[in-house]
């Protein structure tokens, strides 16, 4: 009995140490010769492998960056300005400073602005129900409502509100992977800087129809006036097919456009609120008499479109 | 004569045909037409008339560009108010040429009395190039420009003319009413399809709750050399042209190709209609024949309608709309379509109208798959439809496509049968685009 035991134990140490130095020298053989510097990038980058960068995963960018050579073009938007300078210092390079972004809903048609004029039961997503119709509302450009931004959404960024039928982007927990911009089948999300004090200014619409189109669906769509572009005093607005369209990096948040948008389609996030000027709101009075219709929708400082 | 039908899958919907007694009607002209300028598969048309011109019924509005398209022609005289993006019916604007209807002037070349031409004088070329020119597709719904159909490939015979007279859709009536009622005029259609094609024979399938329609066809068929009727079994989806081909000839057409691969050709029995007005009588394709139907309906009828008339009117001709109206859907209760917007035009594909009650017009609450398999049982093409919506809902674009999504016909089948009212041809739908896109990109490199 023991004998039996002792053979074993014997002969399988014998075959271990055996498989053990001929894996040594086909270890040895069979090196494959890696940039260390790869490891070291790896480690630095978050591995949430989101694709933010454009890369397949953490690893991939983490070699891309190491065989180009330089930092141009190469950015991780979750780590940041931090995650990139660290991987700068490995390679030896500058990091650029990059401004964070933010995804940003560009569609304010809530239930209550953009009233539900048919019934979908269908399949629930919103890249099939955009085929299907023009949506609920009857919108051809706005948000449907069905999720599929949350549903990509990999760093619990976003959510459903209920209320008005619209993501909510939470601006803290967003790193701008532009996942929710590849998954939304109408292209509403647009990944801007986020801003001093998380301070924004955007045209929150994408419909490119015509002004009487447009409103007849939705009362905060951007009926093209041109008003804005009139107003602003940076050039910063420019209007195509009939939908005005905010440069984040010309625009240097002055607020002038909010005001004259006749649509409330133009929201101000996180700025303190409006001081009265009688000259000015007298132009704006005859447009929205006494009984408020419904006021521009803003967003609370934390939960931001 | 002993019945036929396909072998694989197939469900049996409540037939519900209320309307089969209702005589075609002709509905009226509306004040406005609205014409949108893509009715039919394939490129857009490129307008011919610009804002104020004067137009006569049958004139040309918009011409078609390229392979597959199909000319479009005005349906009424009267005046070109504007030409502007009009909502369809999801709800999508697309460019329509408006019309204000002021009378209904024919072209002077066009035919308009009612003789039945038997004598077909064109060649083969000319017939084909009038089909064309005469914006004549299919009318069973899928719209295809027919001259295309005509034009067999080289290397490819065609043998065999099958004509689509199933009408498997529960509800509609248009197709057995046009067969009753107009059944010379089908008779040379057919007989025109025939020359065309090159054809000896032609057979028309008709499933056996039409049996008027059987008697009256078999009867009259004496007199057409080379055209037969055979009665089929009911079953939907036999009016799919795969099923039919199945069910009339036991051929099946392999996988991704056409049936001219079987040697077969097949059309509508409207668009034979079509096409022996199109030829015989010089006429461009402007009117339909459109149910109206519907639990909901009051009063459920068969029109022959203008293309470009409001849906809204038909709904009006068939005692207005219902009070416990759930849904108004644009074709057969199975592939069809809800409408966004009753002011949407009838379109050369619109074969009816349906009228759901509330009660009747909301989908079931989902539930998980119960690996029952009953989808993978009713699929006429062999599919796995739960497999498929699974590989779909995961974004799986590879191995759907290796699953044969493109296979799918869109019946419906599946998620009519499915205990768990899972929506498997919504899922299906959305991977037959996205899978299609990445074929031709792919086509394209």
């Amino acid at each position: 009995m023991n004998d039996v035991m002792i053979y074993a134990v014997i002969s399988l140490s014998a075959i271990g140490v055996a498989a053990a130095v001929i894996l040594y020298f086909v270890a040895q053989r069979f090196k494959v010769i890696e940039d260390p510097r790869i490891d070291a990038v790896e480690e630095q980058v978050p591995g949430a492998n989101c694709g933010g960068c454009g890369y397949a995963g953490c690893r991939a960018f983490a070699e891309a960056v190491v065989n180009a050579g330089n930092m141009d073009g190469f950015n991780c938007p979750v780590g940041g300005n931090e995650t990139m300078k660290a991987v700068a210092r490995i390679l030896g390079l500058e990091a650029e400073e990059k401004e964070p972004l933010v995804a940003v809903l560009r569609c304010n048609g809530s239930y209550a602005h953009a009233p539900k004029k048919a019934n979908y039961e269908g399949a629930t997503t919103c890249a099939f129900a955009h085929g299907l119709f023009s949506g609920e509302s009857g919108c051809p450009n706005g948000c449907l409502g069905l999720g599929d931004c949350v549903e990509s959404c990999a760093f619990d960024a976003m959510y459903m509100d209920p209320e008005t039928g619209l993501p909510i982007v939470i601006s803290d927990n967003c790193v701008a992977c532009g996942a929710c911009v590849k998954a939304c089948p109408r292209n509403i999300f647009e990944l801007r800087p986020k801003g001093k004090k998380e301070r924004r200014i955007y045209v929150s619409c994408v419909n490119e129809e015509k002004g009487v189109h447009a409103r007849k669906n939705c009362s905060v769509a951007c009926i093209g006036c041109g008003a804005c572009v009139k107003v602003c005093p940076f050039d910063a607005i420019t209007m195509q097919n009939n939908l005005a369209y905010i440069d984040p990096e010309k625009c240097k948040l002055c607020r002038k456009c909010a005001p004259v948008c006749p649509t409330n389609a133009i929201l101000e996030i996180n700025f303190p609120p409006r001081k009265e000027r009688p000259e000015k709101t007298k132009d704006d009075a005859p447009k929205d008499p006494a009984p408020t219709p419904l006021p521009p929708q803003q967003p609370n400082m934390s939960q931001v479109h | 004569m002993s019945l036929k039908t396909f072998v694989m899958g197939g469900v049996h919907p409540p037939e519900q045909k209320i309307s089969a007694a209702e005589a075609i009607r002709i509905l009226p002209l509306p004040k406005t037409i609205t014409v949108p300028v893509s009715q039919h598969l394939g490129a857009t048309a490129a307008l011919e008339v610009k804002r104020g011109d004067l137009v006569k019924t049958g004139q040309l509005l918009a011409k078609a560009t390229g392979f597959i398209s199909a000319n479009i022609h005005s349906p009424a005289t009267g005046k070109v108010a504007k030409i502007d993006v009009v909502m369809n019916q999801s709800g999508y604007k697309r460019t329509s040429i408006i019309i204000e209807t002021t009378d209904d002037e024919w072209m002077d070349d066009i035919d308009t009395s009612p003789d039945l031409l038997r004598e077909i004088t064109l060649s083969k070329k000319e017939i084909i190039d009038r089909i064309h020119n005469m914006g004549v597709v299919g009318l069973g719904g899928a719209t295809f420009p027919v001259y295309v159909k005509m034009m067999v490939p080289e290397g490819k015979k065609a043998e065999l003319l099958l004509i689509n007279g199933v009408e498997c859709e529960p509800y509609l009536t248009a197709d057995h009413r046009l067969m009753l009622e107009r059944s010379d005029e089908l008779m040379v259609g057919i007989t025109i399809l025939m020359r065309a094609l090159g054809v000896e024979k032609a057979i028309i399938g008709i499933e056996n709750n039409k049996p008027d329609a059987i008697e009256k066809l078999s009867a009259l068929s004496q007199k057409y050399p080379g055209i037969s009727v055979q009665a089929l079994k009911v079953k939907y989806p036999q009016g799919g042209e795969k099923q039919l081909i199945k069910a009339v000839t036991g051929r099946e057409v392999p996988s991704g190709k056409l049936p001219i691969e079987v040697g077969c050709v097949v059309d509508n029995v409207g668009t034979a209609v079509a096409v022996y007005e199109a030829v015989q009588k010089n006429k461009p394709l402007i009117e339909r024949i459109v149910t109206i139907t519907g639990k909901a309906a009051k009063r459920p009828g068969n029109y022959l309608v203008r293309v470009g008339t409001p849906i809204s009117a038909l709904i009006e001709a068939a005692g207005g709309m219902p009070e416990n109206l759930g849904k108004v859907v644009g074709g057969g209760p199975m592939m069809g379509k809800a409408l966004m917007d009753v002011e949407a035009p009838v379109v050369k594909g619109s074969s009816g109208v349906l009228l759901m009650p509330d009660e009747e017009a909301h989908r079931v609450v989902v539930r998980n798959c119960i690996r029952c398999s009953r989808c993978t049982t009713v699929c006429p093409m062999g599919l796995e439809p739960y497999l498929l919506a699974q590989l779909v809902k995961h974004e799986k674009w590879d191995k759907a496509e290796d699953n044969r999504i493109m296979d799918c016909i869109e019946c419906g089948s599946c998620h009519y049968t499915c205990p768990s009212g899972r929506p498997l041809l919504d899922y299906i739908r959305l991977g037959k685009t996205k899978v299609g896109t990445i074929i031709r990109t792919r086509g394209k490199k």
